[in-house]
């Protein structure tokens, strides 16, 4: 098969998966507006974290905008799951099975997506921050920077979403995801930097939180500059977190179409 | 009588329902020790900026919080139940079956005080366990839960209306999302006197924030703003109740 066709199923799929997203308009409102309007609550009930001794910024909005680009990534990865999910209970991945379309182009398909979703989420987010007076430290190119990070979480947790949908074929499997992803946000130094975290176990579990990383690469180039370590950890994390949902995504695929 | 009898009925149903099946019941339980755990552990660091005055401490701070949003979220979550049940075709029997209808919305909200009461026990367990310090005597904690009871009441109410009306899983966000509001745009991390701007204007007039004050005053053994807290709370759960039974009403038009 040639790349050209390759590239046309990809595209297809990528269509259908956006489109499908776009004509429920709860998938598009929710993830867009949940995370702002947490981050309208906890910016405003937590100004006055910034007075604590050793605070690395005097705007909570400035450090907290970090967390919708994580959350965005998060409620990608349950639409991304769900959709497949239903494509399995519907019977629509077996059609497609029985079509000529590689098995890769239904996973990149899908996930075009949701990366397409992602960086418009990240758009909106970077977007508002601006109206409401957060200015980035890492200027323009860590605008772009920071763009790149939200496609890479998106397609490392949509890979992810797409996992689990392709081992269970159960949307409401995969909805059950979701409470342990929100611990995981929770448990990290979304709220506070993890040096000013007081509670030892805490602090140890927010170190051990790869969660933490993302949000202290976003929050880096939002409130510090460019700093290097954060940076790397943060695309270092996300990387892997790609490559592994993605190597379980393919393998999850291979095993379902077996299966039909 | 027959009211009550309709009330146990649909109370035991519910509950069973609930109790039985761990999809429904651990997130209800899990959900306030996870906030707890996130806010009491993550923020215990707001107890230092200049101002803060609690002598029970943060964690003691937290759990008023997340003890009031528990007993919110478990009438909501038994909400919707009640729309499952019209999903299912369930509530649409027992209205053919009930002799009174008040009945149903009753032992729903005595289903709801029921499981909140054991996500209660389980919270407090876990926050004395940790070390959580009480400065109030008996007749405070009374106090306290007494307050939270009424708002579980008016959650249950609200939760009810809005599923009766809509008779959907769909209206799921619809009977979340307000009370998600109100409770965080009360002075959830901080007290009202720490909050600046937009947020302290709005937590000032939000009815919820002298409940909250109120509740943390009990735990702390300094009660304030009592009569409003309560007087609040029982309106609230007054104007829902006709908000409830209106929406039964509407469910009984729908047939």
């Amino acid at each position: 098969m040639s790349q050209r066709a390759f590239a046309d199923q990809v595209l297809l799929l990528a269509e259908r998966s956006l489109m499908r997203t776009l004509r429920q308009p709860a998938n598009v409102v929710f993830p867009l507006v949940f995370p702002l309007l947490l981050l309208a609550v906890n910016s405003g009930g937590l100004d006055a974290a910034t007075r604590i001794p050793g605070f690395p910024t005097d705007s909570f909005v400035a450090f907290a905008l970090a967390i919708p680009f994580i959350q965005g990534a998060l409620f990608a990865t349950m639409n991304a799951g769900t959709d497949l999910a239903r494509d399995i209970q519907t019977g629509f991945l077996n059609r497609l099975s029985l079509t000529p379309m590689r098995r890769i182009a239904v996973l990149a398909g899908q996930l075009g997506g949701v990366v397409t979703m992602g960086f418009v989420q990240a758009l909106v987010y970077l977007g508002v921050g601006m109206v409401i007076g957060v200015r980035l430290e890492s200027g323009v190119a860590g605008a772009l920077v920071l763009l790149a990070f939200a496609v890479l979480i998106a397609l490392g947790f949509g890979a992810l979403g797409a996992f689990a949908a392709l081992r269970t074929g159960s949307g409401e499997a995969v909805q059950g995801l979701f409470p342990i992803f929100f611990v995981f946000l929770f448990i990290s130094s979304m709220n506070m930097p993890r040096n000013l975290i007081e509670i030892d176990w805490f602090r140890t579990a927010a170190t051990a939180n790869p969660v933490s990383y993302l949000i202290e690469c976003v929050r880096s180039l939002i409130i510090t500059g460019w700093d290097g370590r954060a940076l790397a950890l943060g695309f270092g994390t996300a990387a892997v977190i790609a490559v592994v949902s993605l190597a379980l995504a393919s393998w999850a695929l291979r095993t379902r179409l077996a299966r039909s | 009588m027959r009211t009550f009898a309709v009330a146990r009925g649909v109370a035991w149903r519910t509950l069973h329902t609930v109790f039985t099946n761990p999809s429904l019941f651990i997130p209800g339980i899990v959900f306030p020790l996870f906030f707890f755990t996130a806010f009491a552990g993550g923020l215990s660091r707001i107890d230092s900026v200049p101002g803060f005055d609690y002598p029970p401490g943060y964690t003691a701070f937290q759990f008023v919080f997340v003890l009031l949003q528990s007993a919110a979220f478990g009438g909501v979550f038994t909400g919707f139940g009640i729309a499952r049940d019209f999903e299912g075709g369930f509530a649409r029997r027992l209205l053919l079956a009930a002799p009174h209808r008040t009945g149903i919305v009753l032992g729903y909200a005595l289903a709801a005080l029921a499981r909140w009461l054991v996500t209660a026990a389980v919270l407090t367990g876990v926050a004395l366990a940790v070390g959580m310090q009480i400065g109030g005597d008996g007749v405070d904690l009374v106090g306290l839960y007494s307050l939270a009871v009424i708002l579980n009441f008016a959650a249950i109410l609200w939760a009810s209306g809005v599923a009766m009306r809509l008779r959907t899983m769909q209206a799921g966000p619809i009977m979340q999302m307000p009370v998600f509001l109100i409770l965080f745009f009360a002075p959830v991390y901080v007290p009202l006197s720490l909050l600046q701007g937009w947020i302290h204007a709005v937590a000032t007039v939000n009815p919820l924030t002298r409940v909250l004050e109120a509740g943390r005053g009990f735990l702390a053994g300094t009660p304030t703003e009592v009569a409003t807290a309560f007087a609040v709370a029982i309106a609230l759960a007054a104007i829902l109740w006709l908000w409830a039974l209106r929406g039964l009403r509407s469910a009984e038009r729908a047939g």
